[in-house]
């Protein structure tokens, strides 16, 4: 079960990561996209996800990542992400609710690049009975 | 002439097994779930599913398509209500279509479609761009 007192908090992630040109040009190539200059408006769930499955996972929350399904996904893009961004992470959980056994958690995801906020993100994660 | 009710001009993608793997190197998302069959019957699905990110990021390439870059694209959201099912050694599409809901300035509301073998794959999908 998802520890119910980590509902309205926020969790740092990590610190500093940091896009680069490759990652943004293989993301670009499997959906055909030729602009590569900027990432397209669903790359940073590459982040984001990656920082979700660090931080709920922890014991204090308790989020079996081997059991979820993505529910749903919106993106909030402040300006389009570009190599060489280096980015802050947080996630908070906004609400956590149970419908026929499943855990339904809705986590936001903002990245900063210094004090600038670059990309708001909302997931409805299930995780199944 | 772009007004509410525009309808846009409907784009089929082709997906397969290969490029589920690159989606999965591309963005760091590897279930088994999207890669092998075994693995993907073995948890109740009817066989390997396409990331719902992916099927979300094709759909994003076809709204920045339209808005002439994914500079353009200042909110987009959907939900996953069927999976994307994709057999070994096949192609299978995901058709896309949109209508212009709402404008405001130069701010464009689109309302998204996306099925694949004639069922709906997204639901509530919507993307607001700049043109």
């Amino acid at each position: 079960m998802i520890n119910p007192d980590s509902v309205g908090r926020t969790f740092a992630g990590a610190d500093s990561v940091t896009v680069s040109q490759s990652e943004i040009d293989a993301f670009c190539a499997v959906i055909s996209e030729s602009n590569t200059t900027v990432a397209p408006p669903t790359f940073s769930i590459r982040i984001s996800l990656s920082q979700y499955e660090s931080i709920l996972t922890q014991p204090e929350i308790g989020v079996d990542w081997t059991r979820l399904v993505h529910g749903d996904q919106k993106f909030e893009i402040f300006r389009p992400v570009v190599a060489g961004d280096v980015f802050k992470c947080s996630a908070t959980i906004e609400s956590l609710r149970v419908a026929a056994g499943n855990e339904i958690v809705s986590v936001r995801s903002d990245l900063h690049n210094g004090s600038e906020l670059v990309v708001s993100s909302w997931s409805t994660l299930v995780v199944r009975a | 002439m772009i007004q509410v009710g525009t309808v846009l001009e409907e784009h089929i993608f082709y997906l397969d097994r290969a490029m589920l793997k690159a989606y999965a190197d591309a963005s760091g998302d590897q279930n088994p779930i999207h890669q092998n069959e075994e693995f993907a019957v073995s948890v109740g699905l009817p066989n390997v599913i396409a990331h719902g990110m992916f099927t979300m990021a094709l759909v994003g390439k076809y709204v920045s398509d339209w808005a002439g870059g994914a500079a353009a694209v200042k909110e987009f959201s959907a939900r996953f209500v069927k999976p994307v099912i994709v057999p070994a050694d096949q192609k299978v599409d995901l058709t896309v279509s949109a209508t212009v809901s709402e404008i405001d300035g130069n701010r464009i509301l689109l309302t998204l479609s996306a099925s694949s073998a004639g069922i709906k794959v997204l639901g509530m999908a919507k993307a607001v761009v700049i043109k």
